[in-house]
């Protein structure tokens, strides 16, 4: 197809052609060119089908505001539904097709559902698709979401990356129009660090799209000398293809930038920038955009907003038609009949609702006065419009203006109410903006040119940054609007939300039904609630209901905007924290080991730890984990535990410090002593357990869980500051610092015997169980030595600095191969805890108490401490209170579930009977069967009974039997050892 | 939002954890007579203004001070920013 639609000048490169395919066809285009431009040229009015009833449509508007032209963009993983074709650039080799169509575009089967328009009016989703309820989610929802949609995603990985940046200024200039560039130029001058950011990829606004003249020189032409001026400033960012979207707090803005978008590959760099922009102020220009008068089938394609018609002929070099008319209520529309007729293009004739003279002279057009549009002709593009005279005429492109509305939505962003103008008939920007906001330009109602550039000056004046910049001349064009909303005459439909399909008929029924306030009329309708968020549509809309309700508009109200202004892709949300970077992971100081030495990792908050080694000839995870645990409790078991959180307490207080935190007593522990603490929350709940060491008189090193050891810390920070400020006591989180081991079974001494230097004597009179002290290893490393053992083995706890951590590992491997030494992971670990009977996270899960954990006697009633006025309210002493203890099944075959729910016998299994829950359950190669820990209502007090442990998830039960939790060494005979 | 640090000066808020209302800082004298009432009021207990709020907030992305901010709930405008452990001893807590 050629470019049949091209007519001279506009700001593209003609001196190089750019294919591209619009559904498969070849077309052509310019540099310069958005999509839509390159569509119109080559004479494309049909580029999509509407949202609910497949009508065809063509392109609306020249901007981001564009409610019709949504398209496809690019292929195969790359492919990008619903973009705007007015913004998007065009680039060599862009593949582009519409959306929303069963069959072809020309011949789109779905297109039935216009003729059953009159049934599907507001409402009649909600209406009809009732009753029966159960037809909604199998066939009512699939089929309408299969007949009303948007584009389609790809269902690939997006290829591409995304980033996230940061930029501080003092003054932010949203939009680089008349008002935005005067404003930039004059803070810029002053020495302001400035940062310039426009949607556009080719800077000033609407100067681009008119024949406006700035200082003699054409405004195209006066913009681009203040960009060079300011691109040449070292205190000026320019941001061209960057959608301000949001206004949040504190004078913090969002910022899309999208960088590569304009060329046919990314070439590796980042698609687009989610920047957060830090401003002292910032200058709101973002201009206004035009809206239009309702009428019968205003939907066709070549039905465009005048403004648009004139900047695809001015910018673009592109005529939208061949035979324009132009409809408006305002003097704006005439200049669309001007400048086509200048570079021209045929104009038969400019209707004018108002009954007034010519706004300027316009050769070959009919000045039809006081007249209206009320119908139109052309089932796939537009042939003929209907006069409410009657009077029919031929054309193939209606230009509409019915005003303009300042661009307030980011004045809304901070709950911001937009005021009504009479003189403008539109909201212009409240008085309670976003703090450190000014408006200038037409986005605050200055709708001529020379205001525009006065107000930018102004504002920026105001502000404290400017000296006198001298003023460019430009004129005052006539502005007058007399403001039509909808053509009464209008018989047949008459859109008002193009994408979202909804009528000025949807509007009065909402408001015959009741739903008279705006936001019900949205939510009823649709009205506004599609993805270009009802920027032509909303104020139109609202005049009809305020017609309705015999109200003003501005008693009718406005809604409010909210970010984003344009839609921001979840990709440039998602930065680069997607995939395996979606959090940070932490390897433990032996990864590297475990990775060589044929580790299974699992994910333990943000850590990767070692969960099982296996070895040849293992059948599965329940070998090596058996394996592990019976070779650990035999001879000699090693894990990497430094995930457990570690923080360092020092000060005069920190005894004293440890007694307020943990509930039991610490003030008796001695130096190179370890002692097991519970902490509770204040409300009595049992937190987090852990040891303590006392390093020296006025050092300790605390242990927390892994899961809290960030928590942990910051509630002991808020001790320290908030509740004694005036204890000597400092901490630091020394997790990351030191890689610690734990080395269980009976030859755990042994093996150190070797690793830590002679001169420390580890005989059990000398280091017995829960000592602690500092050590050296291999050599003259210093370390640290704990004897404390969460196996219930004889073991200690060794930690070297943590570079040194991957190699202690090695050693201590080494040298335990004569002990048949191995390493174990997670699940081991959790097999022996539970052997043991000890509590971790399963039992310690927010609802516990330490009366529960059967520790209630720790909790100590002759010293403060977090927690323990709480923790003695009666409720929570209950002697019917559920104690930790446990089980084991009656059939020794069984596998025991965790989870199930204890019953007593011949008891319906209802929550009325409900006596506790298993908490933890495993099966332990050292007994040959299944065992599990749970807390039961007395349970210390019911040793031997059976119960069932049911579990209606699994739809199974089993009988067990109550017994100790500590099913290994119940005297603890071996970690005395 | 930027909360301006006593030490460090202005700050993103996204280095910061938010705890709450700054009245946890008023923890009541265990040996009270009324302390089981007290503890239930301190633990449970919130106004909800709509206006001016002092509340926690953490550094924990940054030196790991306790921050009590005075911010405006409606508009989110902080009109003040002080150390916590000041506030605690203002507040007479000690040891």
């Amino acid at each position: 197809m050629s470019q049949f639609n091209r007519i001279g000048g506009g700001l593209i490169d003609r001196s190089t052609e750019i294919t591209f395919t619009f559904n498969g066809k070849a077309m052509c285009g310019h540099p310069g060119d958005t999509l839509a431009s390159a569509l119109l040229a080559n004479g494309q009015r049909l580029v999509g089908r509407s949202f609910k009833y497949h009508r065809p449509r063509g392109i609306f508007t020249a901007g981001s505001e564009e409610p019709n032209a949504l398209v496809e963009l690019r292929k195969g993983a790359a492919q990008e539904p619903n973009t705007r074709a007015t913004v998007a650039e065009l680039f060599d080799g862009l593949s582009a097709r519409s959306q929303n169509h069963r069959g072809s575009l020309e011949f789109d089967l779905m297109a039935v559902t216009d003729l059953l328009s009159p049934f599907l009016s507001a409402g009649f989703y909600y209406k009809t698709f009732m009753w029966p309820r159960a037809f909604w989610e199998k066939l009512y929802e699939p089929a309408i979401r299969a007949s009303a949609g948007l584009g389609r995603l790809s269902m690939e990985e997006d290829p591409d990356t995304y980033d996230k940046g940061y930029l501080h200024c003092d003054l932010l200039v949203i939009g680089a129009g008349p008002s935005g560039l005067m404003a930039a130029l004059a803070a810029a001058r002053a020495g302001a660090r400035v940062i310039v950011a426009d949607e556009d990829f080719v800077m000033g606004g609407r100067l681009n799209a008119e024949t406006l003249e700035v200082d003699g020189a054409s405004g195209a032409d006066w913009a681009a000398g203040v960009v060079a001026e300011l691109a040449a400033m070292s205190n000026v960012r320019l941001m061209p293809r960057s959608t301000v979207y949001g206004a949040y707090d504190h004078g913090i803005y969002g910022v899309l930038e999208r960088c590569t978008d304009h060329l046919a590959t990314s070439g590796g760099k980042p698609r687009q920038v989610l920047w957060r922009v830090y401003s002292r102020h910032a200058v709101l220009a973002a201009g206004a955009t035009e809206r239009p008068i309702a009428f019968g089938n205003n939907d066709r394609p070549g039905v465009m907003l005048a403004g648009a018609v004139r900047a695809y002929a001015n910018r673009w070099g592109v005529a939208s038609g061949r035979r324009v008319a132009v409809f408006t209520n305002s003097d704006d529309g005439w200049r669309t009949a001007a400048d086509l007729v200048a570079k021209g293009v045929e104009v038969p004739a400019v209707i004018d609702t108002r009954d007034a003279p010519a706004v300027c002279d316009v050769p070959g057009a009919r000045h039809l006065r006081g007249a209206s549009v009320m119908d139109t002709k052309g089932r796939k593009g537009l042939r003929q419009i209907r006069l409410t005279d009657g009077q029919m005429i031929d054309v193939d492109c209606l230009a509409v203006s019915g005003g303009w509305n300042p661009n307030v939505h980011l004045t809304c962003h901070q709950r911001g109410r937009p005021e009504w103008r009479d003189d403008l008939a539109a909201f212009v920007p409240g008085r309670d903006l976003p703090p450190g906001m000014v408006v200038a330009g037409a986005a605050n109602g200055a709708m001529t040119l020379a205001a525009a550039l006065r107000e930018g000056v102004a504002v920026v004046e105001r502000l404290g940054y400017a000296d006198k910049s001298d003023l460019p001349r430009a004129e005052d064009e006539p502005r007058d609007c007399a403001p039509v909303w909808h053509v009464p005459q209008s018989r047949a439909r008459a859109w008002l939300d193009l994408q979202n399909d909804v009528t000025v008929k949807d509007v009065k029924q909402a408001h015959q039904e009741g739903f008279r306030a705006v936001e019900h009329l949205k939510r009823y309708t649709t009205l506004g609630m599609a993805t270009d968020q009802g920027k032509t549509a909303n104020i139109p809309a609202l005049a009809i209901m305020a017609e309705c309700t015999d109200r003003t508009i501005p008693e009718t109200g406005t809604t409010i905007f909210r970010p984003p202004y344009t839609p921001v892709p979840i990709g440039a949300l998602a930065g680069r924290a997607r995939g395996r970077d979606f959090r940070p992971h932490r390897l433990t100081p032996s990864h590297r080991w475990a990775e060589a030495n044929g580790a299974s990792f699992v994910e333990v908050g943000n850590w990767l730890r070692a969960q099982w080694f296996a070895r040849e000839g293992e059948q599965g995870w329940r070998d090596s984990v058996d394996r592990e645990v019976l070779m650990t409790r035999g001879s000699l078991g090693i894990c990497d535990v430094t995930t457990l959180g570690k923080i360092d307490i020092q000060g005069r207080d920190a005894g004293e410090f440890l007694n307020r935190v943990y509930c039991n007593g610490f003030a008796t522990l001695a130096v190179g002593k370890v002692r097991y603490g519970l902490m509770l929350r204040e409300d009595g709940i049992a937190y987090d357990d852990g040891t303590t060491a006392r390093m020296g008189e006025h050092h300790y090193v605390m242990t927390t869980t892994t899961a809290n050891a960030v928590t942990v810390f910051r509630r002991l920070e808020f001790a320290r500051q908030c509740l004694w400020p005036d204890l000597d006591v400092h901490l630091i989180s020394t997790t990351d610092g030191w890689a610690q081991f734990a080395v269980a079974g009976p030859n755990a001494r042994n093996l150190l015997r070797k690793v830590v230097d002679e001169a420390h004597d580890l005989s059990n009179e000398a280091f017995p169980f829960m000592a602690c002290g500092e050590v050296t290893v291999c050599g003259g490393m210093p370390a640290r030595l704990f004897r404390i053992s969460f196996s219930g083995e004889l073991a200690y706890e060794v930690a070297v600095p943590a570079r040194y951590g991957n190699a202690m590992m090695g050693v201590l491997m080494e040298v335990g191969a004569e002990f048949d030494a191995v390493p174990y992971g997670t699940e081991a670990l959790g097999v022996m805890r539970i052997e043991k009977g000890h509590a971790a996270g399963n039992e310690l899960n927010g609802q516990t108490t330490a009366h529960n954990l059967g520790m209630g006697r720790m909790v100590s009633q002759k010293k403060d401490c977090i927690g323990n006025v709480l923790s003695q309210r009666p409720e929570m002493l209950r002697e019917d209170a559920v104690k930790l203890v446990g089980f084991r099944p009656v059939d020794r075959a069984t596998g025991l579930i965790a989870g199930s729910l204890f019953i007593g016998q011949g008891d319906a299994a209802t929550m009325e009977n409900d006596q506790g829950w298993m908490s933890s359950v495993a099966y332990s190669p050292s007994l040959g069967h299944s065992i599990g820990l749970g807390f039961l209502k007395r349970g210390d007090a019911r040793m031997g009974e059976i119960l069932r442990a049911v579990s209606p998830v699994h739809g199974r039960e089993m009988e067990v039997e109550v017994v100790s939790a500590h099913f290994i060494d119940p005297d603890g005979e071996r970690l005395r050892g | 939002m930027i909360i301006n640090h006593p030490l460090l000066g202005p700050r993103d808020a996204a280095e910061f954890v938010y705890l709450g209302d700054a009245a946890l800082i008023d923890r009541p004298d265990w040996q009270a007579e009324d302390a089981a009432e007290a503890f239930h009021t301190y633990g449970y207990l919130r106004d909800n203004p709509a206006g001016a709020h002092q509340e926690l907030w953490y550094h924990e992305q940054g030196d790991r001070s306790w921050l009590v901010v005075t911010r405006d709930t409606v508009s989110h405008e902080i009109t003040a920013v002080e150390l916590a452990r000041d506030v605690a001893r203002a507040r007479g807590r000690g040891r």
